[in-house]
């Protein structure tokens, strides 16, 4: 953890659904954690596991059934507290910057970037004028790397690189302190990936804005992160440095370590059998059915100590001895 | 053994996307053929799995050339080749429970008696449970509709597979289950197996050996 203060600080939010027949689907329990500026947070699990619901919550787009409970805090404000009026007026833009999953299918598909860029100049800045409006665009459009040259294309005559970056470009309009990148990698190839997060990167260190990055993509995270959060299941069951979670000592948590050894370049083992129903969890420790470490203390839910949850986590080399 | 000889393909009469292609797949082999988005891959695998006919060239297949694509093509080319797409949301039909996905290639082919003992044995062997077969498209994640569109290019036991970016969109733990589960469906039958990708750590470990898009086709013309 760097001394910096923290831009986004997350404090025990849960999301529930409510379903129809009174079913209940915890997709997000308990989440604790903080971005600061200038820090890109990598925040990974399989899919499924609740890491969009997380970024939707953040963002106040969660649909009609879903319950947020918990803080998190940008400044003085608390996200899950606002009202519909401040999320739109201060929140979607303003204080966080969305780079979503799909940018070409983000775009409205009849309008060109150029046309996206304006109105969300227009929407965000004080530029006023035609003629300010278009270069504040162009202005925008330059600091994603976007080509001035393809500005008036539809979205559908973009490529996925190129589409990424109209995104990227929209989500910077309103320098907002935090930017969440939903899966922004997802489908890309991988010299495009790795193009993508090194974009990213360069957004978060001019040290003003925190990144948090939504991926399943190990190798997009291991590129691009200061610190990781593993999820599993709703519930964040470790955090902790890049460095050593894809270094020599490897995360702790026997989750986080069967998914860094499903990696071709590592042991290419799948972890066996598969992630739990968000609507049927067990009391205990939701990985212990697929854990080789799991013991009869499973059952009852580990408390996060050290950010790490787990009764039987792996201990570094040099503590042991 | 498969064969395309000097492919040539495209859309619509356009320009082709793919130029002058050859490619040999020995019996059993595996390859990986790895290229950038965009390049022409997936159509050269569609021409390799029968669903796309080329402009020029010749398929050959196990030494009985190709002579109809799609439903064209007579049976038993079709059934020989297992084929799983990169996207299961876009390869499923939304109104099929997961059990009468998987089993849809025996009932076109008239053998559904076999679904039952069929699928008792391919179910666990791509990793779903049975609550998950009873299940529609979307009910699943993509990585269990991924499973379950695998499984339906095992049922019929095919000799050869093509997989089109299989794993793109899903996470490490399930991609390497999946490509577990078809080493194991090789190991067990010889099929042979073209996987096409964008990722060569992946395939450099996956196949027995890998050839890069420009090494098989000689100009990839793209404005």
């Amino acid at each position: 953890m760097t001394g910096r203060t923290p831009i986004l600080t997350v404090r025990g939010l849960s999301v529930r659904f409510l379903m129809p027949g009174g079913r209940r689907i915890a997709a997000v329990t308990d989440a604790h954690f903080d971005a600061a500026a200038g820090e890109c947070l990598a925040l990974i699990g399989e899919s499924g596991c609740g890491k969009s619901v997380l970024a939707s919550a953040l963002l106040g787009l969660l649909p009609a059934n879903a319950q947020a409970a918990g803080e998190a805090h940008i400044g003085d404000l608390d996200l899950l507290a606002a009202d519909e009026r401040t999320l739109a007026r201060a929140v979607r833009g303003r204080l966080i910057g969305l780079i979503p999953q799909s940018p070409a299918a983000h775009l409205t598909p009849v309008r060109t970037v150029r046309s996206h860029l304006e109105e969300t100049v227009t929407a965000l800045t004080g530029a006023r004028g035609r003629a300010a409006v278009r270069s504040a665009a162009e202005a925008a459009a330059e600091r994603a790397a976007f080509p001035s040259g393809h500005l008036d294309r539809f979205p559908h005559e973009l490529s996925g690189g190129m589409a990424q970056r109209a995104a990227t470009a929209l989500a910077l309009v309103g320098d907002a302190p935090l930017l969440l990148a939903d899966e922004p990698t997802t489908g890309l190839d991988r010299d495009l990936v790795e193009h993508t997060v090194d974009e990213l990167r360069r957004h978060v260190d001019t040290g003003r804005r925190a990144l948090l990055m939504i991926t399943h993509d190990l190798a997009a995270a291991e590129r691009i992160a200061d610190r990781v959060a593993v999820m599993y299941a709703g519930r964040v069951v470790e955090v902790t440095d890049a460095e050593s979670f894809f270094g020599a000592s490897g995360p702790r948590h026997p989750y986080s370590r069967g998914l860094l050894q499903a990696l071709p370049d590592r042991a290419f083992s799948p972890i066996p059998g598969t992630p739990p129903e968000l609507g049927d969890l067990p009391a205990g420790c939701a990985f212990a059915p697929r854990c080789e470490r799991a013991t009869d203390a499973c059952t009852v839910l580990p408390p996060p100590t050290d950010g790490i949850a787990c009764h039987h986590p792996h201990v570094p080399e040099d503590l042991r001895a | 053994m498969l064969e395309l000889h000097d492919i040539t393909a495209g859309y619509d009469g356009g320009t082709p996307v793919v130029r002058n292609a050859t490619l040999t797949l020995a019996a059993g082999e595996s390859l990986g053929l790895l290229g950038p988005s965009g390049c022409g891959k997936s159509t050269l695998a569609r021409v390799a799995a029968l669903l796309h006919r080329p402009d020029t060239g010749t398929v050959t297949l196990d030494g009985e050339p190709v002579r109809g694509w799609r439903y064209r093509a007579p049976r038993v080319q079709r059934t020989a080749l297992g084929i799983v797409f990169q996207q299961p949301r876009l390869s499923a039909d939304p109104r099929l429970r997961l059990t009468d996905l998987i089993a849809e290639p025996l009932r076109a082919t008239g053998r559904r008696d076999e679904i039952r003992q069929r699928l008792s044995g391919l179910a666990p062997a791509v990793g779903l449970t049975p609550d998950l077969l009873d299940r529609r498209p979307h009910e699943v994640s993509d990585g269990q509709l991924q499973r379950a569109c695998l499984a339906r290019a095992l049922v019929l036991r095919p000799r050869w597979l093509i997989c089109d970016e299989m794993t793109a969109m899903l996470d490490a733990s399930t991609a390497a289950a999946l490509v577990g589960a078809v080493e194991e469906y090789r190991a067990a039958t010889g099929a042979g197996l073209l996987a096409v990708g964008h990722d060569h750590r992946l395939l450099d470990r996956w196949c027995d050996r890998t050839v890069h898009w420009n090494d098989i086709t000689t100009a990839e013309v793209r404005a």
